[in-house]
């Protein structure tokens, strides 16, 4: 593709004495000749299947369609089926447990540690860039390690609560439990870069503002209420509504810990999802509920857009 | 405070490695115990005092070709990714239109979208082109992921370049395209470099099309082989962790060579 590209623009080129219609006609097209490649390809992988998702939630779309070519028109079925089943109640609230729990507690942690990370002591640089390696690890391999610290009979965890005299606690195996333990292996996941982020943003704030502060009285907590939180509160937002975004579609480690289980008791909108179509092949109201996660999720993108338009103006 | 003696600050160091230790715990247990071979009989010890390298010899025969093939389809992913998002990047640097301007908006929100829904529509239309278990259908969907963050972190460099230095090219009698390849992916060799190494560790993670979009043994990436061990509740944690390791290579690589490229890529991609 870039080899034809080359040809293209070298044979067109103005100065190899066109006539200046052509020059003119090339001037205008140079800009695409850069981006369409990518344009068409994204629309091809990736603005196609948005649409043709939102077609396939209006069929019935199974496993037969793929023989026969056949999904006839259903309307709104498919999302009527799911919003009145039982299990769409369950998702969405675990799917708001497992967002709300797993962002607040980040968030709390991360801000915690870019604020300590902040005062430089001897190795704070060291440690901080340590501090990354979690998040960049594969999720599928952090929850296999998840799964294994958490096992029942001789995972690591109940080994140290023994020694406490705990009884071993079935963290993934009770379904009262294990969207909690859910949520817990996604919190040590976000801190990363809940750190990373916010570190940067506190690199930001002018320490002419806490040296005036403090002729003022306003240190310690007064000074991060009156001149810390006020000055990074853009990168604040941005960092809840991303880990919001990234939260909503999390697959890799509900799948890996619990399979969405014990008892449908870890199932979220994206998990489900993933179930309808690959699963149980109702690749329909598989389309419906994504569709849903979409819904959710853009909306809170919109948050995030209008945040980061203003961030200049800031 | 910064005035105080390097002694006074001490203790911040400590409670530092204290903090450091507790997150770092599972990864430092993922490494402990791929090295004993009784990994999920009794008691794991706390360290490796007769380490062996069992597992990873399991590991090795279980999951080799299952490496080979996430290297293949991340180094792939990586190669189409900047082939389409380097030029992409700068054609939205330098010239900018009304159309280049919808497709950069385009590419924020493609970035909020769940890999989820690509998959559900990707699966229909892979089965009908033959591009199911297949290595090139899942460079395709990953590059599909990827351009987004590519093209923005790019553009972003781009952006810097000053404009004056490619004008002086052009002037010189180089065309567009010379100008590009010659003056402006040179200059941009970090920003570049940045964006492989997230494509790459992104591709080599990914795990929801590796699920969707195979079925076979011959085409499994590495992901999926994880998946398969701890689905099938194995009590051989021993070469599950020393698979889980061999997988997390990349991302420690990447944090020992490339600690500033991440930094940056970080915020650039998603502060900006």
């Amino acid at each position: 593709m870039t080899s034809a590209g080359i040809r293209l623009t070298s044979a067109r080129n103005p100065r190899d004495g066109a006539a200046p219609l052509r020059a003119r006609l090339v001037r205008r097209g140079t800009p695409w000749l850069f981006t369409l490649p990518a344009i068409v390809f994204v629309a091809v992988f990736f603005g196609y299947p948005v649409v043709q998702n939102i077609v396939m939630s209006f069929q019935e779309y199974t496993t037969s369609t793929f023989y026969s070519g056949h999904a006839p028109w259903v309307g709104l079925a498919n999302y009527a089926a799911t919003v009145s089943s039982t299990m769409f109640t369950t998702t969405m609230v675990n799917t708001a447990l497992f967002t709300i729990g797993s962002i607040s507690f980040q968030f709390a942690i991360g801000l915690a540690l870019a604020l300590f990370f902040r005062r430089n002591f001897p190795l704070s640089g060291f440690l901080r860039s340590l501090l990354l390696l979690p998040w960049l690890l594969p999720l599928i391999a952090s929850s296999a390690v998840w799964k294994w610290l958490l096992d029942q009979e001789s995972g690591a965890l109940n080994e140290f609560l023994g020694l406490f005299g705990v009884d071993p606690v079935p963290w993934l195996v009770d379904p009262t439990l294990a969207l909690a333990g859910v949520i817990g292996v996604n919190i040590w996941l976000g801190i990363p870069f809940n750190v990373a982020i916010l570190y940067s943003g506190l690199q930001g704030v002018p320490k002419e503002l806490y040296e005036a502060g403090s002729l003022d009285g306003a240190v310690g907590w007064k000074a991060f209420r009156h001149i810390t939180w006020p000055s990074i509160r853009s990168v604040v937002s941005v960092v809840l509504v991303l880990g919001v975004v990234y939260t909503l579609k999390v697959v890799d480690i509900i799948l890996g810990l619990t399979g969405g289980g014990p008892a449908n008791s870890t199932q979220t909108l994206a998990t489900n999802a993933y179930n309808k179509s690959f699963v149980e092949f109702d690749f329909g109201e598989g389309a419906a509920i994504s569709n849903i996660l979409i819904v959710v999720s853009l909306v809170f993108a919109m948050v995030y857009l209008s945040i980061s338009r203003r961030e200049p103006a800031a | 405070m910064n005035r105080s003696p390097a002694a006074r600050r001490l203790p911040m160091t400590v409670l530092g490695v204290l903090f450091l230790t507790v997150m770092i715990f599972p990864v430092y247990w993922m490494v402990n115990s791929s090295l004993q071979a009784d990994s999920g009989a009794a008691a794991t010890a706390f360290f490796p005092v007769h380490p062996t390298l069992d597992g990873y010899a399991t590991a090795i025969a279980d999951q080799g070709r299952n490496f080979l093939t996430s290297l293949t389809i991340a180094l792939g992913t990586v190669a189409l990714t900047l082939v389409l998002a380097t030029p992409a990047a700068y054609g939205l640097a330098r010239f900018r239109t009304r159309g280049g301007t919808a497709f950069l908006l385009a590419l924020l929100v493609a970035q909020m979208i769940p890999a989820m829904v690509i998959a559900n529509a990707l699966y229909p239309m892979f089965n009908s082109l033959f591009l199911i278990n297949n290595v090139f259908g899942l460079i395709l969907a990953n590059t599909a992921m990827g351009i987004p963050f590519a093209v923005l972190l790019i553009r972003a460099f781009m952006g810097a370049i000053p404009r004056a230095l490619v004008e002086a090219a052009l002037v010189d009698g180089a065309g567009h395209l010379r100008a590009f390849v010659s003056i402006v992916v040179p200059i941009s060799r970090n920003a570049l470099v940045t964006a492989a190494l997230f494509t790459f560790l992104s591709a080599w993670s990914d795990f929801l099309f590796a699920l969707t979009l195979t079925s076979t043994p011959e085409v499994k990436p590495i992901t999926l082989g994880i998946y398969d061990y701890i689905s099938a509740n194995t009590q051989d944690w021993a070469a599950v962790m020393a698979t889980a390791v061999l997988a997390s290579v990349p991302a420690g690589l990447l944090l020992v060579l490339a600690q500033r490229y991440i930094a940056a890529g970080a915020v650039n991609g998603a502060v900006k």
